[in-house]
């Protein structure tokens, strides 16, 4: 008989099952050892992907190599210039930029009211009612760096508007709450902004994963903005985004560079000048959950292993238990091959089982889990799955691991002659 | 069937080396029933053990069919113990989880024999027994004699050339040993070469010819007139 021929013929099984099924309380305490190794390995695989599934949901909006830039005060004097100096950023940088550094793919210039240091928020007053929100000067290109959702009806800012210096606003959904009646249509009406009348062109709908921004924001065309306030060509931020397929941090030093030069700062100032840089976060994120993903397979495989010992060490006993048996079997004409292709398969058939139990076991629980979080929006964690290559790697890691740790017992069951195994009592 | 020539098996342990078989030579017709007799430390056993393929030989040689039985690996001992001989022991040996009739198709199995065929040749065996009612259950659920019948009967089912009993009836009250005993030589007079290894007297005078040993020699080998169990 060919070992293949046995792995497939029913007899081979029956006769697995029975010796088995003989004894049931130390196969299942054994089966249990590697069950618990592959439930490990699952629960964690998955909830690690959950995890990273959870930040990839978080930051969706944000173009994922996005970054900001700002002034800051100079920490080292330079040409000429005393410390202490805030250099200011002004509309020009943008096309200097876009010449300088090619990795920029869009660049949009920001100014703000109300947050990062940018004064205090403006009273925005509809008719009885006012409240005071954060006030952005942006231009149409922002939204191709964050996305933004504007409710049926209306728009974002566009060209026309910066062109023409429009007194033109979107609102967010929480200012048609508080500033606007139920059931009332804000498009097309008029609020006042630091004592000047805008009308509403658009509702941003709020979502997660914007990065900064709030539901009570409101956004007026950039060039609105400068005249407003007398900016000139003032700019607070620059928000760009880079290519895909370009460092963030590269890009980052290079547009440093650029800025120093152009606003005559010493190219050792660390300070002069602030920067966000969610390429490099998002890319931090990816490798913390990459790393959390590489530390669950490291515990379920060594769980896994932990348990296949298990395994090894039982069936040692047991074969150490039944060497009369093998005795009888190969007085009556079972080959080495023979006795060892059973013990290893009995080895196999256990890991195999376990695994599989674990397997849905975990399944369960991550789809528990899953159920729990399908809700919550206020920490990054959605959907946790592991991947069918990783269940099938798992399951192939663990018959071959079966298969060798069943050599050990298979080769000590051959290993005693018959004749000694039969004169046991 | 069997030719023994200056048969010599030596044991050692550490340093000394134990004797144990002396020059055996042994002649065995077809269809002979043959007792080994000896006390313990004759070397019966150790002899029964190098006919059953289970030891080999330091020196001599051993014919078994005219076929010369050397250079035994365990997988060709397997196969000639498959093929050749069947083995009936003192303890029965039968595998305790599995019922009589698939005790007695295990050799079948292992000849590559498909399980139907397997299961209908078991059961004929089991009835040449009389134990066809007994074939699901469990040795535990056997009585001694019985038992031993499942294991004759699987002896047997492999179809072997000689069967080889050790002290099949040393587990056995008197009654049912001298039912073994019948079963023995009916199957002996159905034409198996039969080797019945016993230290008692009365079993071996059932059969045909008595081999003595004695501190690894052959003392006496004679043909005696054979007492019939009825």
């Amino acid at each position: 008989m060919n070992s293949l021929k046995i792995i497939f013929d029913r007899d081979t099984w029956q006769e697995i099952f029975s010796s088995i099924s003989k004894n049931k309380t130390r196969t299942v305490i054994t089966v249990i050892g590697v069950l618990w190794g592959i439930f490990i390995y699952i629960t964690l695989a998955g909830a690690a992907k959950g995890l990273d599934n959870g930040f990839e949901r978080a930051f969706r909006n944000l173009a994922m190599n996005s970054m900001g830039v700002w002034t800051q005060r100079t920490s080292l004097p330079y040409g000429g210039f005393k410390i202490g100096r805030n250099p200011k950023l002004v509309i020009q940088d943008a096309e200097i930029l876009k010449k300088n550094v090619p990795g920029i793919q869009f660049i949009t210039p920001r100014n703000v009211r109300g947050v990062f240091d940018g004064g205090s928020p403006p009273l925005v007053i509809r008719k009885n009612k006012s409240e005071n929100y954060a006030l952005y000067g942006d231009t149409p290109e922002y939204t191709r760096i964050v996305s933004k959702k504007i409710y049926d009806g209306g728009r974002f800012i566009n060209e026309k508007d910066l062109e023409l210096e429009r007194k033109v606003c979107v609102i967010g959904e929480r200012t048609v709450k508080e500033l606007f009646e139920p059931n009332e249509d804000p498009i097309g009406e008029y609020v006042r902004i630091n004592n000047t009348y805008f009308q509403v062109i658009g509702v941003h709908k709020y979502v997660e994963g914007g990065g900064f921004e709030s539901d009570g924001d409101i956004f007026i065309p950039f060039t609105t903005f400068n005249r407003m306030y007398n900016y000139g060509n003032y700019v607070n931020f620059f928000f760009l985004a880079a290519y895909d397929t370009e460092d963030p941090v590269k890009i980052e030093n290079q547009i440093e560079t650029i800025l120093k030069r152009a606003h005559k700062v010493s190219p050792d100032d660390e300070e002069a000048f602030g920067f966000i840089n969610l390429g490099e976060i998002f890319g931090k994120i990816v490798g913390f959950s990459k790393g959390m993903t590489f530390l669950s397979l490291v515990v379920g495989l060594a769980t896994i292993i932990a348990g296949i010992v298990g395994i090894g060490n039982i069936l040692l006993i047991s074969v150490k238990e039944r060497t009369k048996e093998l005795g009888i079997r190969r007085a009556l004409g079972a080959t080495p091959s023979e006795v060892k292709t059973q013990i290893i398969l009995e080895s196999v058939f256990l890991t195999f089982i376990a695994g599989i139990i674990g397997i849905v076991l975990g399944a369960f629980v991550l789809s528990g889990i899953n159920a729990a979080t399908a809700d919550i929006t206020d920490y990054p964690y959605t959907n946790p799955t592991v991947p069918i290559p990783y269940v099938i790697g798992v399951l192939i890691i663990i018959i071959t691991l079966g298969t060798l740790i069943g050599l050990i017992p298979a080769q000590r069951a051959v290993s005693i002659k018959p004749i000694e195994a039969l004169r046991e009592e | 069937m069997i030719n023994l020539k200056s048969l010599h098996k030596s044991y050692k342990t550490g340093a000394t080396s134990l004797h144990v078989l002396k020059g055996i030579n042994l002649d065995i017709e077809k269809g002979e029933l043959v007792a080994i007799m000896g006390s313990s430390g004759s070397g019966k056993s150790t002899l029964l053990n190098i006919l059953g393929m289970l030891d080999v030989a330091d020196e001599g040689s051993y014919y078994l069919d005219d076929v010369l039985i050397e250079n035994l690996n365990e997988k060709k001992a397997a196969k000639y113990r498959n093929l050749f001989l069947g083995f009936v022991f003192q303890s029965f040996n039968l595998i305790n989880y599995k019922n009589a009739l698939e005790n007695v198709a295990l050799p079948l199995y292992y000849q590559g024999m498909s399980r139907k065929e397997r299961q209908k040749q078991a059961m004929e065996y089991l009835d040449s027994v009389s134990l066809k009612p007994w074939a699901t259950h469990l040795p535990s659920e056997l009585s001694g004699g019985q038992k031993q019948r499942v294991a004759i009967a699987r002896a047997m089912a492999s179809k072997p050339k000689v069967l080889l009993a050790d002290e099949p009836t040393g587990a056995l009250d008197s009654t049912t040993s001298y039912e073994i005993m019948g079963l023995i030589q009916k199957i002996n007079n159905e034409g198996k070469t039969i080797l019945v290894v016993t230290h008692e007297d009365d079993i071996a005078k059932m059969c045909k010819r008595i081999v003595k040993l004695k501190d690894g020699v052959i003392v006496e080998d004679k043909k005696i007139k054979q007492i019939i169990v009825k």
